[in-house]
């Protein structure tokens, strides 16, 4: 598959395939998604929406399972909350 | 911007996984008018995610095409949040649901069950299922350091699929006994085409070592995975690694045939010979009924698919294959068992709760899930309890108690769009 | 060998966990007996609001004495209890709620409260979120919010490290004439009874006339900095007024997670703790007319309480004439949580035949029994 898109995670440009998973475009760059509450690095654990450890801001919507969003072009993403 | 829509349905299907799938295309092939809903972006579910883009899995592909064929209408991306008295509340991202069905299906299969040992929190410590689900998803994996541990037959195929994708399968650690694990392989006799497909994972990542009564006891690394440390048989090993794929079997995900009353036994759904659950018009097929693997989830669904639509000869032709497969479901559960070892793996500090980073110290001195939520805020953050409360099932023995609506987080407006059934549910006594 | 209770208190809520503080602390053996676990009634389903209230001249007297004690304590808190002077802005929507706004300041200047009125260019940079135009709001500084449960299990804590015993998941079946029986059949004997019960009170002392109304809170996911105060609206008295129909009224809550705690409702005669879509609905609607943002936010949970309710909304406070033993603490509708520690006080004044710091005669459980017949037909 040849079909790329670009998106930004933290504004930092990042190339994935099509199709594929904002969680994905996240843990290629930051590979971290989000801080917890007492301060540790977290990144997606069950790829399937039911832990919501994957949250991120998506153009601007906070708390978004960046799992079930696809990628789209020149997504904004802002991993760490 | 949002919008919102009301459909009528004769069959409204929840989760497009293998058992949502067969029962949407079995009603709609009935003539029924039929939708699907699912909350991730594609059809397929766990086990055929991403298959629409082609897989080996002929499984797949089959019912894929059979549902694109078909006049089942598709509502992906979209959560069901609140369901009653014929009547769906879903979101999606832009828009609102509200869907009356005559008939609805349950489909709502399973969840991995993660258990807490010291560093589990940390990225690149993942689920077995998640790690596939996310290489599924796009992740790369070519030359990354797998090691794959936990509980059930998930172990060796996600260890097959990611050494097919490149991955450095470094080992597979199956909590069970070789004895137990050994029984099972008998049972599998009822259900052939699993013995060969377990033969050929088996073949395929063949240079990564398979131990059993195996678990790992600590995940190390500073802001990310870099060694597990494993009890084999007694023996520690620390292997260096950039994925832990642990998960430890499956969680039935029963939070709508709760919110719809359904009766729950021994952790599933009770539901008859045509897949009736206790609520009239309420079927239930797949792993909620119990957790038996895609053959079974499948003829459930055809079953489910075919009372819904009223054939209901065409289901009694399908209980002895169901019997069959049946069969797994108990041969999994005594082989898959966890053992009381793996109560044990946290320590006093190891969070439970990670929404909120609740230590399972401060949850454990509590009697109950309902008083440990109240004061430790175990289970009150948005996943509702659904990895750490599964966990203290396990390690605490309490049962969950139904989750009050929204069943998923969803945005203030859609809550504010929920609507009362005609007649109030049974009084029920206390609060909270 | 057991030693001999003073003081048996049934119901570990905030009341009776604030009774049981101040009763050890004034050297008294107390045994507190809780049905369920600790906070498990109506604390551990409410706001947490720590308000000045204007209804009567009786109710500010009660919320402003307990002002006064939560603000002695605060220091002690544990952060676990999660205190915060985010302050209360009540919230003009036209010109007649900003008259009240004007009579409450006035008001509260009277008897020593900050308050300040603010005009809606200061409201609005006060909080930013809230819709414009509205007529202007009060905010009153002071005012508070802590987490509930965790408060209730601070005062239970000290009140045992003091000596007082807690049981819990101990169903009372009987409280009088100093002796409370359990469901499992042992009985306590203690000089004197407290019926902290809350919404149960009744089953436990017939003739008190404590009446469960039902509330609402949804509560969203983490948006820090978007609500800075407690935000109610001045229509909330007239909800908390009603005496027969449901109602909602805007009252929003910043938490210390950057979590908001959206309420209000009440109803009247309605048994069960389902969630009910219409009134959750109604109060959330109500919300966005002040805050439209809400509607976009996460909502993550929705529960429901029984605040204990009296018909004329003061709490009972004091004891119940026809059993010499027994005392009353309970039936403080929305303000429990608020009033737990002036409850607390009164109480141990009352028991130690002290003179308490407020007067103590507007609370009395016996303004109950001599309006019996009277009041039995308006409830």
């Amino acid at each position: 598959m040849s079909e790329t898109l670009t998106v930004r995670v933290n504004g930092t440009p990042v190339i994935v395939p099509a199709g594929s998973a904002v969680a994905v475009a996240v843990l290629l760059s930051s590979g971290t998604s989000r801080t917890s509450v007492s301060g540790q690095p977290r990144a997606p654990l069950c790829g399937m929406g039911t832990c919501f450890e994957c949250r991120v801001e998506i153009n601007g919507q906070p708390h978004r399972r960046s799992c079930q969003v696809l990628c789209e072009e020149n997504m904004e993403i802002n991993a760490h909350g | 911007m949002d919008s919102s829509s009301h459909r009528n349905f004769d069959v409204a299907v929840i989760g497009a996984g293998p058992a949502g799938i067969a029962a949407a295309v079995t009603a709609a092939e009935s003539g029924a008018s039929v939708a699907l809903l699912d909350d991730n972006p594609a059809p397929g579910g766990q086990i055929w995610r991403g298959s629409a883009s082609g897989s080996h899995h002929s499984e797949s592909t089959r019912w894929l095409e059979r549902l694109s064929r078909s006049n089942v209408t598709l509502i992906a991306g979209t959560r069901v949040f609140h369901a009653h008295d014929g009547r769906l509340e879903a979101e999606s991202d832009d828009s609102l649901w509200q869907i009356h069905y005559s008939k609805l299906i349950l489909a709502t299969g399973a969840r991995e069950l993660f258990l807490p040992f010291p560093g589990w929190t940390l990225p690149n410590v993942v689920g077995a299922g998640g790690l596939q689900a996310m290489v599924k998803s796009g992740l790369p994996v070519t030359g990354k350091r797998v090691v794959i541990a936990g509980t059930g037959p998930l172990l060796l195929a996600v260890a097959g699929y990611l050494s097919e994708r490149g991955a450095s399968v470094l080992c597979i650690c199956e909590q069970a006994p070789f004895s137990q694990l050994r029984s099972f392989t008998l049972a599998m006799v009822a259900v052939p085409r699993k013995l060969v497909e377990a033969a050929q994972l088996r073949f395929r990542c063949r240079r990564a070592p398979y131990f059993t009564s195996a678990w790992p006891v600590a995940a190390i690394g500073q802001d990310r995975l870099q060694a597990v440390r494993i009890s084999d048989n007694g023996h520690l090993r620390e292997i260096e690694c950039d994925y832990l794929a642990c998960g430890f079997h499956l969680v039935p995900n029963l939070e709508l045939p709760r919110a719809l009353q359904c009766s729950v036994k021994d952790g599933f759904v009770e539901v008859n010979e045509l897949q009736e659950t206790s609520q009239s018009d309420v079927y239930c097929a797949g792993e909620p009924t119990g957790i038996g693997g895609m053959e079974l989830s499948i003829v459930e669904g055809q079953i489910a698919g075919h009372s819904a639509a009223g054939r209901r000869n065409s289901a009694k032709q399908l209980f002895a294959a169901r019997t069959r497969y049946r069969r797994v479901v108990g041969a999994m559960r005594k082989t898959f068992a966890l053992r009381s070892e793996l109560a044990t793996l946290a320590k006093h500090d190891t969070f439970l709760c990670r929404c909120e980073d609740v230590s399972i110290e401060d949850v454990r001195k509590h009697a109950s899930w309902r008083a440990a939520k109240l004061h430790s805020r175990c289970g009150m953050g948005p996943c509702q309890g659904r990895v750490c409360g599964a966990a203290a099932e396990f390690l605490f023995g309490w049962t969950m108690d139904s989750l009050r609506p929204p069943i998923f987080p969803v945005r203030c407006l859609s809550l504010a769009a929920m609507s009362s059934p005609a007649i109030p549910a049974q009084p029920l006594g206390g609060s909270q | 060998m057991m030693r001999a209770t003073d003081v048996l208190i049934v119901g570990a809520g905030i009341v009776g966990a604030a009774c049981a503080f101040e009763l050890a602390r004034a050297g008294l053996r107390v045994a507190v007996v809780e049905e369920r676990f600790t906070s498990a009634g109506a604390t551990g389903a409410s706001m947490g609001h720590l308000v000045v209230m204007d209804d009567s001249e009786a109710q500010f007297s009660l919320t402003r004495y307990s002002q006064v004690l939560w603000e002695e304590i605060h220091e002690e808190l544990p952060p676990y209890v999660e205190f915060e002077r985010c302050g209360t802005i009540w919230v003009a929507a036209d010109e007649e709620e900003l008259a009240e706004v004007r009579r409450k300041c006035a008001y509260y200047h009277d008897r020593g409260v900050h308050a300040e009125i603010l005009d809606p260019q200061a409201l609005h940079q006060a909080e930013p979120q809230l819709r414009m135009p509205l007529a202007g709001g009060l905010l009153v500084e002071d005012d508070s919010v802590i987490y509930p449960p965790a408060a209730a299990t601070f005062l239970l804590q000290r009140a045992i490290e003091l000596g007082a015993l807690l049981h819990v998941g101990k169903p009372v079946v009987s409280l009088s004439k100093g002796s409370a029986r359990l469901a499992d059949g042992t009985t306590f004997s203690a000089g004197r009874l407290i019926n902290a019960a809350g919404q149960f009170a009744p089953r436990l002392t017939p003739g008190v006339q404590v009446k469960p109304r039902k509330g609402h809170l949804v509560i969203t996911d983490r948006y820090p900095g978007t609500v800075h105060h407690q935000l109610v609206e001045l229509g909330y008295l007239k909800s908390a007024h009603s005496l027969t129909s449901d109602s909602v009224a805007f009252n929003v809550q910043p938490r210390k997670t950057g979590q908001l705690l959206i309420g209000s409702s009440r109803q009247y005669d309605v048994a069960h703790d389902e969630v009910e879509p219409d009134i959750v609905s109604r109060m959330l609607e109500r919300s966005f007319e002040y805050l439209p943002a809400l509607s976009a936010f996460s909502g993550i949970r929705v529960w429901t309480g029984f605040r204990p309710a009296t018909p004329d909304k003061l709490p009972l406070i004091g004891p119940w004439l026809e059993d010499p033993t027994l005392y009353i603490a309970t039936g403080h509708e929305g303000l429990g949580i608020t009033t737990s520690l002036a409850t607390g006080k009164l109480i141990c004044a009352q028991l130690l035949g002290q003179t308490p710091a407020i007067p103590a005669e507007p609370y009395l459980p016996s303004r109950q029994m001599a309006n019996a017949a009277r009041v039995e037909t308006n409830v």
